[in-house]
């Protein structure tokens, strides 16, 4: 799989070496210290992303794609999610791989400004889209009224799941699907809390729609 | 997954060639992709057709309600036509899946989409939709969501769209565009029950692209309705459903459309619960008189038995929500 350079540099590794974030720790944890640091190598991912494993060079496709507001032009493999190309080649990691197979809603981004399942989204298919991804929701150190409202409200344990709450809780407002408390939790059943923080959840999602 | 080829197509014409050489299209890709990453599907070329121009919601000028192939779940949901002259499809379109998905899926898709059975969707598993003469591992598996109407020796997988038991309630047509033109199939010789060849699904012909779902005209006022019950609240499937529309006039009800999921092969259609209905005066005995027809024929499975009498009380009280009374 070849990569072609893109308009503009992906992310940077890890910025510092001497203090690894929790994702390094993770990986070289996971493999014996024997990955490169920012998870930018080609080969199989520790996380299972996929393409993984085929013996001849596997179709691919050049696709230019908006994320956060800055424009990558990547070659794929057809088969690469959304979620693989932002984890996996532009080192966005904070949308998680819960199921990849669209049941928990852990992955959630906005797709020109509708909130999908990124695990499900084929990168081929988004020339020319518009990505938000958690990591461009704040404006610089001013978070997005939602972010705020999850630390307001005291809305997740582990955190796992709290990014793609978040990013499908900003398409919940932006839908205006925000009526009652009852609207709100059936407009964001697809995102699953394992800790149980649902009560917390939607009252963020309340704080940020009506400010209360 | 195994590896595809990929082309976006613009227009029908560009996606029936592609069609006709094989390849498979892609729409809101909810199901397939899903399914190509188990390898229970291996397409081998994928042909994109969300650039077609079938994204309108239209009234005919007989009064119906024609809905574009490729119009997202939750904008048909939200389309202000839907809402006010069919809420049972607004109704099935949002208590489906998740906001997300319905952002991504398409109604074309939505119809087209392949069963949850978890032996289908397990490739070391029996399954004759999967791979035909292999046998069927539901049939004395864990069997507890599985149909209980249209079913087979060689399937007993649901059908587990909603709101294609809206479209089965309502007698829908399914727009057809193929190489040899244009066709119309009426909703119910759309889907196929499994019979002997349960990896035959839909009765489309080999290339034919899904344009649009057209709801006919009803007589109004028509009151319109769908329940959904399941093992949990929200973003599940069904275990029973019922969609009911019902036009009453002169407090006789002229006309009956009913239909049930979660229990049929198909979306299960119930003529004999709307023959009872038809020519009655709306009363709590008649929606428990109609809903005792609701299971007509049903073959239930070992761990699915209580599928008989749900369905009958699950269309029992969508008669009464949509027909009134107590």
């Amino acid at each position: 799989m070849s990569t072609e350079p893109p308009e503009s540099a992906e992310s940077p590794p890890e910025a510092s070496p001497s203090a690894p974030s929790r994702r390094t720790f993770i990986a070289t944890t996971a493999v014996g210290g024997a990955v490169a640091v920012g998870g930018l190598t080609s080969g199989p991912s520790v996380f299972g992303a996929e393409p993984a494993g085929a013996v001849e060079a596997p179709p691919g496709s050049r696709v230019s794609v908006t994320v956060n507001g800055v424009r990558h032009t990547v070659t794929v493999d057809n088969r690469t999610s959304l979620l693989d190309l932002l984890r996996e080649r532009l080192g966005l990691t904070g949308s998680k791989k819960g199921c990849n197979a669209g049941a928990c809603g852990a992955c959630t981004v906005l797709v020109d400004g509708r909130r999908v399942n990124s695990c499900l989204t084929l990168t081929v298919r988004l020339d020319g889209a518009d990505v938000t991804t958690i990591e461009g929701l704040a404006d610089g150190d001013q978070l997005h009224p939602l972010q705020q409202a999850f630390i307001d409200q005291d809305a997740f344990q582990c955190g796992y799941c709290t990014s793609g709450q978040i990013m499908s809780g900003v398409g919940c407002v932006q839908e205006g699907h925000t009526g009652s408390p009852e609207e709100i939790r059936e407009f964001m059943s697809g995102n699953i809390c394992r800790c149980g923080c649902y009560v917390k959840i939607v009252r963020a999602v309340e704080q940020a729609a009506h400010g209360k | 997954m195994h590896p595809f080829s990929y082309t976006r197509v613009s227009d029908t014409r560009a996606a029936l060639d592609a069609g006709r050489r094989g390849g498979r299209y892609i729409a809101g890709g909810t199901t397939l992709v899903d399914l190509m990453r188990e390898t229970v599907e291996r397409p081998r070329a994928l042909v994109d057709i969300s650039a077609l121009p079938l994204r309108e919601v239209t009234v005919t000028r007989r009064g119906g309600l024609r809905i574009g192939a490729l119009v997202r779940m939750a904008e048909a949901a939200a389309h202000p036509r839907v809402r006010a002259l069919y809420p049972v499809i607004s109704q099935a379109l949002e208590l489906s899946a998740s906001a997300q998905l319905r952002n991504m899926a398409t109604i074309g898709g939505n119809i087209m989409q392949r069963t949850r059975c978890s032996y289908f969707r397990d490739v070391t598993a029996a399954c004759n939709k999967r791979e035909p003469g292999t046998g069927c591992a539901a049939l004395h598996g864990v069997n507890r969501t599985h149909a209980i109407l249209g079913t087979s020796d060689d399937c007993v997988a649901t059908h587990p769209s909603d709101v294609a038991v809206a479209f089965a309630a309502l007698e829908a047509t399914v727009h057809l565009l193929g190489p040899a033109g244009e066709r119309t199939v009426p909703f119910a010789d759309f889907l196929l029950e499994p019979g002997s060849t349960p990896s035959r699904e839909q009765a489309l012909r080999p290339g034919e692209l899904i344009t649009a779902v057209e709801i006919p005209a009803l007589p109004r006022p028509l009151k319109s309705g769908y329940l959904k019950v399941r093992d949990r609240q929200s973003y599940e499937f069904a275990l029973t459903s019922a969609a009911v529309a019902l036009h009453i006039r002169g407090g006789v009800i002229r006309e009956a459309k009913v239909a049930a999921g979660g229990v049929g092969t198909v979306p299960w259609k119930l003529p004999a619960v709307e023959g009872r209905l038809i020519g009655q005066r709306p009363s709590d005995a008649l929606w428990t008189t109609a809903a005792e027809r609701a299971a007509d024929g049903a073959r239930p499975l070992p761990h699915n038995r209580f599928k008989v009498e749900l369905l009958r009380r699950t269309v029992e009280r969508q008669l009464r929500v949509i027909g009134g009374g107590k």
